[in-house]
């Protein structure tokens, strides 16, 4: 098992458009990294370059420090699983498994325990005689894994594995394989792993750390926590949380305390003391959905909003309301809310202090992060 | 009962519809079955007449219109594969098969590797490359007949089989090459990425993968390959010119030039003879060979 290094890696296709715009990644041994971003982001550019499978404009891929831009994929110590699967059609289950093994001229009978062990492990003992056409989604992709598995790679490489699958399916796989890695670590042979995904779920679930990726750049690497509470820029807090983030602009100005303005309403918070030093005029704010709460009209430090639209998920209510020209969405849980408010009715919106983001308006940087804000979060979070 | 009566009358108009349209697809489906078997008759009519009239005398032959023998006889079978010259039939089918044998493999072969080439790998000049591929799929065949003939003349090529079989061997026959792309485009890419994943080399992945996935288009080209050549007869007329080693197609053009009193009844015995392998050959193969044609993907 080895670590992942990307440094600086760009890649132009054969068409001129340039996808992946100098990338530095590190993934340490043993890490499951997930590549998350909206789609057209160039996450399976990025992990078919790190396969071989497409070649490095510029740039140098290093696995356990050896340098693989001039290697076969087959040469690199990686195994992949595709989206759609890709199992050989016209090859049983068990050949499937043994053909990499095959290749590189293993004994028979190190073949047969190593089909026996990956076949144990994600329970297809019964599928090895079959042909994949006679396999359902689920089956399907648990032999791709065990392709994947046999050969005991450096680094694993996953591209949307589950997106084929349906939502049940795709919640179970998501533990098997996020066990899986936890059981090769506790055996001692750790998995480096870089898992494609479009899907946050499976980023926040699954992953040691996130790679936040849009239009070929990276936005932002962190861990799972980090990336929600303190987003770098305002695509990272807008893309990761569901309902997604609310970001309106707003002016800063200094009243002893930082003020707020939304097209002419205005409040007093105190939660951004020592986050933002001076800063003053126009910004994005950034608030979760499930940082706004939702008060009686004219309370103070609160917005007044016009609701717009709610709906009723069970356990919680999205409320969407109009604050002059900007519009916020809250959640409230069910059991909080006030079931005589109606569309058109006017509510109060405060925002918890300690909670506000705020981006630069032209790069979209958090202006907000400081080490302390981090711990007001923690300790928030606490309570 | 009043409800009862009430759904009656309110279901009988819509039975009568219903009766009405029944006849209606009926009376079409009938019609147009008959144009067909009609149709489908005139085509096989000739077929069908060759056969019978194989097995007439050849008294017979132009005396009845009917294709049934009025007293059926093998011997235009028996004196047919004797032929008039020192081969018997067997050993035109023999050269037959000694031609079509090298070329199918050749084809297939040929066919595949330029496939893969031109359908899986990007290289200079491709663009031009496929652009003649397709161009010599647009020429006639007999514009090139003379400069090849020159050709094989001073590579010393003629009254062999070399110049039937090395065309083929090199992909010569561009349609075969086209299907073949045709069939890999719609096969997706994946697979072949896992095995060079598994560590496959490229022509380990075209043999383990590519051409287990291409089977139903190269059996197509087979058969394609094998009925055409069985029923080529201006290739070897123009490249073969000792009877030696005739295939079937000169060998029954053979049996009209030299009787002076043509012997209908064992020409057309022989031609149901030399019929008869691509026929076999076709309804064996009838499942893959429409697999092929219909250009579709891999399931699953
Ligand atoms: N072979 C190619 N030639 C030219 N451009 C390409 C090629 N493959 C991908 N692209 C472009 O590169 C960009 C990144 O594509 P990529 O497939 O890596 O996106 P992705 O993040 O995996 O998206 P998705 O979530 O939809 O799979 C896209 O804009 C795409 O159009
Ligand atoms: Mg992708």
């Amino acid at each position: 098992m080895a670590e992942l290094q990307l440094r600086a890696i760009e890649k132009t296709y054969g068409n001129g458009y340039k996808a992946v715009h100098g990338i530095n990644l590190d993934v340490a041994e043993g890490e499951f990294m997930v590549l998350v971003g909206p789609s057209g982001c160039a996450k399976s550019t990025t992990l078919r370059m790190i396969a071989g499978l497409e070649t490095i404009t510029r740039g140098e891929v290093r696995i356990g420090n050896q340098v693989v831009n001039d290697l076969v994929p087959g040469k690199r110590g990686i195994a992949m699983v595709f989206q759609n699967y890709a199992l050989y059609p016209h090859m049983k289950v068990r050949r499937n498994l043994s053909f990499g093994l095959k290749l590189k001229r293993y004994a028979a009978d190190k073949i047969e325990s190593s089909t026996q062990e990956v076949s144990g492990i994600l329970e297809i003992e019964e599928l090895l005689e079959r042909l994949p056409k006679e396999l359902s989604g689920g089956q399907a992709q648990r032999v791709a894994l065990g392709r994947a598995l046999i050969k005991q790679p450096e680094v694993f490489l996953f591209d949307e594995p589950l997106s084929n699958l349906d939502a049940k399916l795709r919640a179970s796989m998501r533990v098997r394989i996020t066990d899986l890695h936890k059981r090769l670590r506790k055996e001692g042979r750790p998995a480096t792993v870089v898992y494609v995904t479009h899907d946050q779920v499976e980023a926040m679930t699954m992953g040691d750390r996130i790679c936040v990726m849009k239009d070929g750049h990276i936005m932002q690497v962190a861990d799972p926590v980090t990336l929600y509470e303190r987003p770098a820029n305002a695509f990272v807090a807008g893309f990761i949380g569901m309902p997604e983030m609310n970001l309106v602009p707003a002016m800063v100005s200094r009243d002893g305390s930082a003020r707020i303005t939304i097209d002419g309403q205005s409040i007093l918070t105190d939660g951004l003391e020592g986050r933002i030093g001076g800063t003053t005029g126009p910004v994005t704010l950034g608030i979760r959905p499930q940082h706004l709460e939702v008060v009686e009209t004219g309370a103070e430090n609160a917005f007044t909003g016009e609701i717009t639209n709610l709906e009723f998920m069970g356990h919680e209510v999205n409320l969407h309301a109009s604050v002059g020209s900007a519009t916020f969405v809250a959640v409230v849980p069910s059991e909080l809310f006030d079931r005589t408010l109606e569309r058109g009715d006017s509510v109060g919106l405060r925002p918890l202090g300690p909670r506000i983001h705020l981006f630069d308006v032209e790069s979209g940087e958090n202006i907000s992060l400081s080490p302390q804000a981090n711990d007001t979060i923690r300790e928030e979070t606490k309570k | 009962m009043d409800n009862l009566s009430h759904i009656g009358t309110g279901l009988e108009p819509k039975t009568e519809l219903e009766l009405k349209l029944r006849r209606k697809t009926r009376i079409s489906a009938a019609f147009r079955y008959t144009v067909l078997a009609v149709v489908g008759l005139m085509m096989i009519y000739p077929l069908i007449w060759m056969i019978g009239a194989s097995f007439k005398t050849n008294a017979e032959m132009f005396s009845s219109p009917s294709f049934w023998p009025k007293e059926a006889t093998v011997q235009g079978y028996i004196d047919g594969w004797k032929t008039s010259t020192p081969y018997t039939f067997g050993h035109f089918f023999l050269n037959s098969l000694w031609i079509i044998i090298p070329k199918v493999i050749g084809t297939a072969v040929s066919c595949t590797l330029v496939a893969y080439g031109f359908a899986r790998f990007e290289f200079p000049g491709k663009k031009i490359l496929f652009a003649t591929v397709i161009a010599t799929l647009l020429l006639p065949n007999v514009v090139t007949r003379i400069p090849q003939y020159l050709l094989f003349r001073d590579i010393g090529w003629l009254d062999s089989f070399l110049p039937l079989w090395v065309p083929s061997a090199l992909a010569g026959d561009a349609f075969f090459v086209f299907m073949v792309i045709q069939f890999l485009r719609a096969i997706p890419r994946d697979m072949e990425e896992a095995a060079r994943v598994d560590g496959a080399t490229t022509l380990q992945t075209l043999i383990y993968i590519v051409v287990p996935m291409l089977m139903p288009a190269l059996i197509s080209v087979c058969l394609f390959q094998f009925m055409w050549t069985m029923n080529d007869f201006l290739g070897p007329l123009i490249y073969i010119s000792s009877v030696e080693k005739y295939p079937v197609s000169l060998a029954l053009k053979l049996s009209i030039d030299t009787t002076e009193a043509f012997a209908w009844n064992q020409i057309l015995a022989m031609s149901v003879l030399t019929l008869a392998p691509s026929l076999t050959v076709f309804f064996l193969a009838q499942k893959y060979f429409i697999e092929g044609i219909s250009t579709g993907g891999v399931k699953g």
